[in-house]
């Protein structure tokens, strides 16, 4: 059997184990068990990886893996991961192993709880493992629709308003993305639905101007394009702790992850067509995100502005189309996917503790909760790109590569994005001297304790993380250019 | 005519038998007793379905019968359908007021089987019209069959009426195609067929007749009202087995019989689809009572069916009937829940009467849960491989704004699912349902039901042998 398939596999062992499990030990034995076998595998397929690849291996995917499922359409089970996939599934990876210490404590209904994750990041893991249009967009789907009941039952606030919308909104990208997979599979003429060798036949152009803004707006609502975004912003603030990360960390790459792999890469002529059109929207992301998160008082509600303005600067980065800049695109995946799960868990923790998440309410909780404040800095300074952390490579690089493309518009468009750096910093340190700093003004405040053990290593694989990809990004770097080549070669030749 | 033609429709003579024996059993029998019919009709049912699992093709009585493949495959889905209904229907045809009439709920319910056998068999417009009066009248009857109950009465009212005007629309269209080609057969009728404006008026009107059985919108307004008032395992019956039924017949006809008219009904009936399931999406958001809501929601299925009669090619044909499979186990699911929850709370069917069902009912929930899943076309679910297959087959006949449509009409849907979804799981209640166990045989059709949701999508093999068999 393809080790890739373990991806899918042992997540469905959790489920089976969870489905039998009698008491909260038993599901929390079950969950730590599978999320740690899962990260193992995750980093064992990374190693393996570059070892191939230094080994001299050029294929474009390795671990491919094909059998025939739906023979009458093509539709077939196919595997295979690039340099691309292999950060994202370690990304994934940490995030469910972490989201699972961060929900150690959920209440009611934990083995539930456990139920519908479990299934939400098998949706996450086959969806980056899948070479197959039709599967993709399967395992696409499997991961949206948990987040209604993690969102509705356990959420807080206006969970049920949150959960549909967001439910809603992100099915209705996938309705776009089923036409544009029908319509790439019809309209090339396709006997195969395999990407690798989908691409090695021309689509017509017309085709290409139908079917590249459906698929590119389907990933769209997904990675919080512009006008697309407002699912994230009430979703995020209402999921609770883990999901929030899950969703901020993985999810939404799927998005960035599909318009690259799915729109771009199938239809390059589309993408030159389009590429203009969407630089605005995801410029304007950029820069209304950070603009929004200056205003807003809820802590979740800064940080997914923040997110929608991180993530609109993975698809700003891809539309610049220079080798450079979608490199830094999936760095910039990989840094704000950790980063922002920091950031939820830390949040989440707070919470917890002090029961509001508005600004105005929070004083000093430096003396409170030495810990959780200190990560939260670190979260901070990574998320406006300080030297040293994960967010200053991947910005660093976007903007490098964005500048490399000398047409004038394309570099307006950089500069105006570069601002949201400035904004960025304005809004994270406004929050930072005014949570953390000061003195507390309220005693309810003073009797709170800092965090227990599952709290503390969840936060601290997190920042090892971050710290790990801003201190040491170039074997990193290396895995996603190398991969990033052929793609990048089919848009410009 | 011989003996041996006659053999040769085999399923229709021997469902023919099984009514004759259950007929002969109500009357003999002193002290009818439920169990009993229960037991016989299971049994000869099983029987009768394991002895018809061949896949043949005869033309009979010079045209007048024509069992394609498809055909007989169909034949034995709507019988499995059938007795997956009888299952759910037990603790139905136990009480009180009807166990004495057990009998006679068999009796017709096969009768109307049979009229369905007919009409997907039929080879011409003579032997489809008996056979769908012989699915009609006996189901006005069993819609009326809790017959003291005012709902009851009114909604079988209501069917007979509706279904004897849209008999009498179609048949004014056979008039009509007979007055200008001068046959009745199907195989005659196509090579005849000119497409003439009356030929194109003969079109219409029997596309209307066999609208309101499929309850496409416009002629959707009796389909409420019975679905409500009729007791709810028929309600069950009535949105799956004859809608199937009547799906595949038109399919059948629209290809085999107009054939030649393509350009004049894909234009007509790509219309009625985005109607249909756009109307039906909206009116179902507003409903609270669950039976009326399916109801609404069998409309918005019924044109998504309909998108695979619009591809009308073999992968048309099989998407459909693969379409129709997995309705049936989802659709299924959910009257089966909903009659178990009716039947221990003394009558409850509205929405209201879910919130909170978690709590005391986990197991049902989940059944519900996944079947809705599968109505609304969410992977790993049966229903979207159906979905995705139907919509692929249209979408490869260029009817892409159609299919578009259709996709956006799959989100609107989605919500109405997911309030159902809310109220189990999210909406708090101080008194919900008790917990209560349901019956073994309930529980054996909705077991069935949910293996069904689940592995009729990821094992492939259903989907394949119904291409095969279109192919043929």
């Amino acid at each position: 059997m393809n080790i890739l398939s373990l991806f899918v596999l042992i997540p469905l062992l959790m489920l089976l184990g969870l489905w039998i499990s009698r008491s909260v030990n038993q599901v929390r034995g079950v969950i730590v068990c599978g999320s740690s076998a899962l990260l193992l595998l995750a980093a064992w397929l990374t190693y393996t990886y570059v070892t191939v690849r230094q080994g001299g291996n050029t294929q474009e995917m390795l671990f491919t893996d094909s059998v025939s499922w739906y023979a009458p359409l093509n539709i077939c089970y196919s595997v295979g991961v690039d340099g691309i996939s292999v950060v994202m599934l370690l990304l994934s990876a940490i995030i469910v192993f972490t989201g699972t210490f961060a929900s150690w404590k959920i209440q009611p209904m934990t083995k539930e709880y456990f139920l519908w994750f479990t299934l939400l990041s098998i949706g996450v893991f086959g969806f980056f493992i899948s070479t197959d249009l039709f599967t993709m967009f399967m395992f696409y789907e499997v991961a949206l629709i948990p987040m209604y009941l993690l969102i509705g039952v356990w959420g807080s606030g206006k969970k049920e308003y949150a959960a549909m919308k967001l439910t809603l909104m992100l099915m209705g990208g996938s309705a776009f993305l089923l036409m544009g997979i029908l319509g790439i599979y019809y309209g090339s003429g396709a006997t195969t639905m395999n990407l690798l060798e989908l691409v090695k036949l021309h689509i017509p152009t017309e085709m290409q101007r139908i079917f590249f803004p459906m698929i590119f707006v389907g990933f769209g609502v997904l990675g919080a394009l512009f006008p697309f975004h407002t699912w994230s912003p009430d979703g995020h603030a209402s999921a609770p702790t883990a999901v929030s990360m899950l969703h901020a960390g993985v999810l939404m790459k799927l998005g960035g992850y599909g318009c690259f792999r799915i729109a771009m890469y199938l239809m390059p002529e589309g993408a030159a067509i389009w590429g203009d059109f969407f630089l605005v929207l995801t410029t304007i992301s950029v820069v209304y995100g950070a603009f929004s998160a200056v205003v807003q008082t809820d802590l979740k509600y800064i940080n997914a502005y923040s997110s929608v303005s991180h993530c609109g600067l993975v698809l700003f980065a891809l539309l610049m189309m220079t080798r450079v800049s979608c490199t830094g695109a999936i760095l910039q995946m990989l840094s704000h996917g950790l980063m922002t799960a920091l950031f939820f868990a830390l949040i989440g923790m707070i919470y917890g503790r002090t029961h509001t998440r508005d600004v105005r309410e929070l004083n000093g909780l430096m003396k409170i909760m030495p810990f959780l404040a200190v990560g939260y800095v670190i979260a901070g300074l990574a998320n406006l790109g300080l030297p040293g952390l994960s967010g200053f490579v991947a910005e660093m690089t976007v903007f490098v590569g964005s500048f490399q493309n000398a047409d004038l518009f394309h570099r307006v468009c950089t500069i105006i994005a570069t601002m949201s750096i400035v904004i960025t910093a304005v809004y994270i340190l406004r929050v930072v001297g005014k949570i953390l700093y000061g003195t507390c003004k309220n005693p309810e405040h003073l009797k709170l304790t800092d965090a227990t053990w599952d709290e503390r290593f969840a936060v601290i694989c997190l920042v090892v993380c971050v710290a790990g990809l801003g201190l040491a990004p170039y074997w990193v770097s290396n895995v996603i250019s190398e991969s990033v080549e052929p793609i990048i070669s089919q848009i410009i030749p | 005519m011989d003996l041996a033609t006659i053999l040769h429709m085999q399923p229709e003579v021997m469902l023919s038998f099984i009514i004759i024996i259950l007929l002969l059993g109500d009357l003999i029998i002193r002290q009818p007793n439920h169990r009993i019919f229960q037991f016989m009709a299971f049994g000869l049912l099983v029987v009768h379905i394991a002895s018809n699992l061949t896949i043949s093709d005869e033309v009979l009585f010079g045209g007048m019968y024509h069992s394609t493949p498809m055909a007989s495959v169909v034949k034995t889905i709507l019988t499995v359908g059938t007795l997956l209904v009888i299952l759910q229907a037990g603790p139905w045809i136990r009480r009180e007021d009807t166990r004495h009439k057990a009998g006679e709920f068999y009796l017709l319910t096969f009768s109307t089987l049979l009229g369905m056998y007919f009409m997907v068999s039929a080879g011409s417009f003579l032997m489809f019209y008996v056979g769908l009066e012989l699915a009609s009248i006996p189901m006005a009857c069993l819609v009326a069959f809790d017959k003291y109950k005012h709902h009851s009465a009114e909604a079988g009212a209501k069917f007979i009426m509706s279904a004897m005007f849209s008999s009498g629309l179609m048949l004014y269209g056979l008039s009509l195609i007979y007055g200008t080609v001068g046959t009745m057969y199907f195989a005659d009728i196509e090579n005849a067929l000119t497409g003439t404006p009356l030929q194109i008026m003969a079109m219409v009107f029997f596309f209307a007749g066999l609208g309101f059985k499929l309850s496409l919108v416009p002629f959707h307004m009796w389909t409420p009202d019975t679905y409500q008032g009729a007791p709810t395992p028929i309600s069950a019956y009535l949105s799956v087995i004859s809608k199937g039924a009547a799906a595949f017949a038109l399919m059948n006809i629209l290809l085999r019989v107009f054939g030649p008219m393509v350009e004049d009904w894909s234009l007509l009936l790509s219309v009625v689809i985005v109607v249909t399931i756009t109307v039906a999406n909206l009116f179902a958001i507003l409903q609270s009572d669950l039976k009326r809501f399916m109801a609404y929601s069998s409309i918005s299925q019924a044109g998504y069916i309909m998108l695979a009669v619009l591809a009308g090619d073999e992968q048309g044909m099989a998407s459909l009937v693969y379409y129709i499979v997995v309705y049936i186990v989802a659709n299924l699911a959910v009257f089966g829940v909903i009659t178990n929850v009716e039947q221990h709370t003394g009558g409850l069917v509205d929405r209201e009467a879910y919130n909170g069902l978690y709590k005391t009912n986990p197991r049902l929930t989940l059944v519900m849960t996944l079947a809705l899943f599968s109505l609304a076309g969410i992977p790993p679910f049966a229903g979207f491989f159906s979905k995705f297959f139907v919509f692929a087959s249209a979408f490869h006949q260029g009817y892409y704004l159609v299919v578009f449509l259709a996709l956006v009409n799959t989100i609107i849907s989605l919500y109405y699912y997911l309030l159902i979804v809310k109220a189990m799981y999210i909406t708090p209640n101080d008194s919900p349902v008790p917990t209560f166990k349901s019956g073994p045989l309930s529980t054996v059709c909705l077991t069935v039901c949910v293996a069904g949701i689940v592995m009729l999508g990821l094992c492939s093999g259903v989907y394949e042998l119904l291409q095969h068999v279109a192919n043929l």
